[in-house]
């Protein structure tokens, strides 16, 4: 499938991307960056300002959002409270004047994917949040779409099952990670990566996103070149010779030196620091302490024989490190 | 008022307002409803009666139909201008009922309607849509847009939007505006009383005119009895519906 999106003015600021037929795409940032709204243009509920959208071979910019083959799950669930699960699932297929027999046989279908057989006859008030969502899902799936656009569903199985491509906006970042074949990290209107979970993990584009996914985040050391490459607050920082490249290359600019909690271990000699927060959350412990570079979190496996003000040193390889220029944020290395 | 209009006229004429009727009766509803002077007629309040219903029933439906219509689309939509026609609609409520009094007698002189229930009718509803349209307004603005966002994915027209999720959803608030509607067009004096003909006077009027009609005795039983029949259709509508009005007036954004 084939999207390339719009300049939206002020919301979104040109955007463009591709989504593959089948995929299972997430749409993820803060509230305000615009994931909503670039959710409702692909649907069809908001003009882009400029530029196109296109659904499988078709330009669909100029259709009405029931023309475009598209289904949607909305975060409210937005179902109609003056009619019963059954008509509520096939609401749609009446507007498209789908004969009663096959609308029945396809809410009797849906039912079953979805275990609402005993509910058919229950209006949303009488309903749980769970069957509430398994409804809006109905609804979404009862219309077959070529594309379906979520707000907030469990659906990673419904997904592998039905195969159909999948549109999913959150700002929670782990639901992202977990859930998306490939994530758009947007920011303000812009799509700061765009990727598989892993990448956008391991290689982070951007200061920005190296920051928001992962939890607890990154740590990011203000760093300047020095003699050597780059120190902080006196101390020199590790550095690959790729590393060093990249920074040559780039003009020895001054840089946030970033190290994921779990990329850094505690031991006797290294960086020095005490502990000021110890979190224990059962299968590992998040430590944070205080360096002469600042705040620095550390995960460490299992639980943690230490308490607040204890002594100790951190070490980190720098291959673990990512860099990104201060000014800009982009990755540099 | 009620004690009174069961009085005969004996026990009116020894002036003890406070009384209970000695021997109740019902002659003077009778009179009041029948044969009671109203100027120079004498046919009781029954005409007057006819004509108010007549008068009302058109109004309040066409009125409410158009508010709700109204209101949705100012509440969902905008456009250029929709905020500018919001407030001259609150404007229009508030404005006092004299001030229409002369341009709207030249505009129903116009289109052949003075003096009769359609012009009636025609003021009612027009000076109805203000209030109208501001409550369904209100209302509508609590209606989640998701859900409307839900039908237009499903292909609903705006029509079938209206017919199939609004309304449904509009009891509280249908219930308040057809109460209020009927209250203030029902008990409305000024425009019955300028606009109507000789044969399209509503009860308002004709309650006014048999009050001051008096021959030899001022029959204050008829005369209560009198203001009660006036008074009972909207004592009726707030004794059966009046739950429904407290009900629509503080329901809160519809939950979905």
């Amino acid at each position: 499938m084939k999207k390339t999106f719009a300049d939206q003015v002020q919301i979104l600021k040109g955007i463009g991307i591709e989504i593959e037929e089948g995929e299972f795409l997430i749409l993820v940032g803060p509230s305000g960056c615009g994931k909503s709204t670039l959710l409702s243009m692909i649907a069809g509920l908001d003009a882009p300002t400029s530029g196109r959208i296109h659904i499988g071979d078709r330009d669909v910019t100029d259709l009405p959002s029931k023309d475009r083959d598209i289904a949607m799950v909305f975060q409210s669930y937005a179902l109609y409270p003056n009619m019963n699960v059954a008509q509520n699932i096939a609401f749609g297929m009446e507007m498209r004047k789908v004969p009663k027999p096959q609308r029945e046989a396809t809410v009797q279908r849906v039912a079953a994917m979805l275990q609402l057989g005993d509910l058919l006859d229950r209006k949303p008030g009488q309903l749980s949040g769970g069957q509430r969502q398994r409804v809006a899902m109905g609804r979404a799936l009862a219309r077959d779409p070529k594309l379906r656009v979520e707000m907030r569903a469990e659906i990673k199985l419904l997904h592998q099952r039905t195969k159909t491509t999948t549109v999913y906006v959150t700002h929670d970042q782990v639901k992202a990670m977990t859930l998306g074949d490939r994530i758009a990290v947007m920011k303000e209107g812009a799509v700061q990566q765009f990727g598989t979970p892993d990448d956008i993990y391991t290689r982070p584009a951007t200061r920005f996103v190296a920051e928001f996914i992962g939890s607890p985040s990154m740590n990011m050391i203000a760093a300047h070149p020095s003699a050597v490459g780059l120190a902080a607050e006196g101390i020199d920082l590790p550095l690959t010779e790729l590393q060093r490249a990249a920074l040559r290359a780039a003009g020895n600019p001054a840089v946030a030196y970033g190290l994921r909690p779990e990329d850094l271990g505690l031991a006797d000699t290294g960086l020095p620091g005490h502990f000021t927060i110890i979190e224990p959350t059962g299968p590992e412990t998040y430590a944070t302490l205080q360096t002469p570079l600042g705040s620095i979190t550390v995960r460490v496996p299992g639980a943690l024989r230490a308490s607040v003000g204890d002594a100790v040193c951190l070490q980190w390889s720098p291959e673990k490190a990512h860099l990104f220029d201060a000014q800009s944020g982009l990755r540099l290395a | 008022m009620l004690v009174t209009s069961l009085k005969d006229a004996d026990q009116l004429r020894s002036g003890h307002l406070l009384s209970l009727p000695t021997a109740p009766t019902l002659d003077a509803w009778g009179k009041a409803w029948q044969s009671a002077c109203t100027g120079v007629e004498c046919g009781g309040l029954r005409p007057f009666f006819v004509n108010s219903m007549l008068m009302v029933v058109p109004a309040v439906l066409v009125s409410t139909t158009i508010g709700a219509i109204n209101g949705y689309v100012l509440s969902k939509w905008r456009f250029p201008g929709s905020e500018t026609l919001f407030a001259l609609l609150l404007f229009g409520v508030f404005m006092p009922m004299q001030v229409v009094l002369l341009p709207m007698s030249q505009v129903l002189g116009w289109l052949g309607i003075a003096s009769s229930i359609w012009g009636l009718i025609a003021i009612h509803v027009l000076a109805g849509i203000a209030p109208t349209t501001l409550f369904f307004r209100n209302y509508y603005v609590g209606l989640p847009d998701e859900l409307l966002k839900a039908a237009m994915l499903d292909g609903a027209s705006f029509w079938q939007n209206v017919r199939r999720i609004v309304l449904p959803l509009s009891g509280p608030i249908l219930m308040v505006t057809l109460i209020w509607q009927f209250t203030s067009i029902w008990n409305d004096f000024l425009y019955g009383v300028v606009f109507s003909g000789a044969d399209s006077k509503p009860i308002t009027v004709g309650l006014n005119n048999l009050a001051n009609t008096s021959s030899a005795v001022k029959e204050y039983n008829v005369d209560m009895a009198a203001a009660l029949i006036a008074a009972l259709p909207t004592l009726l509508v707030y004794v059966v519906a009046g739950k429904y009005f407290v009900r629509g007036l503080t329901a809160g954004a519809v939950k979905v």
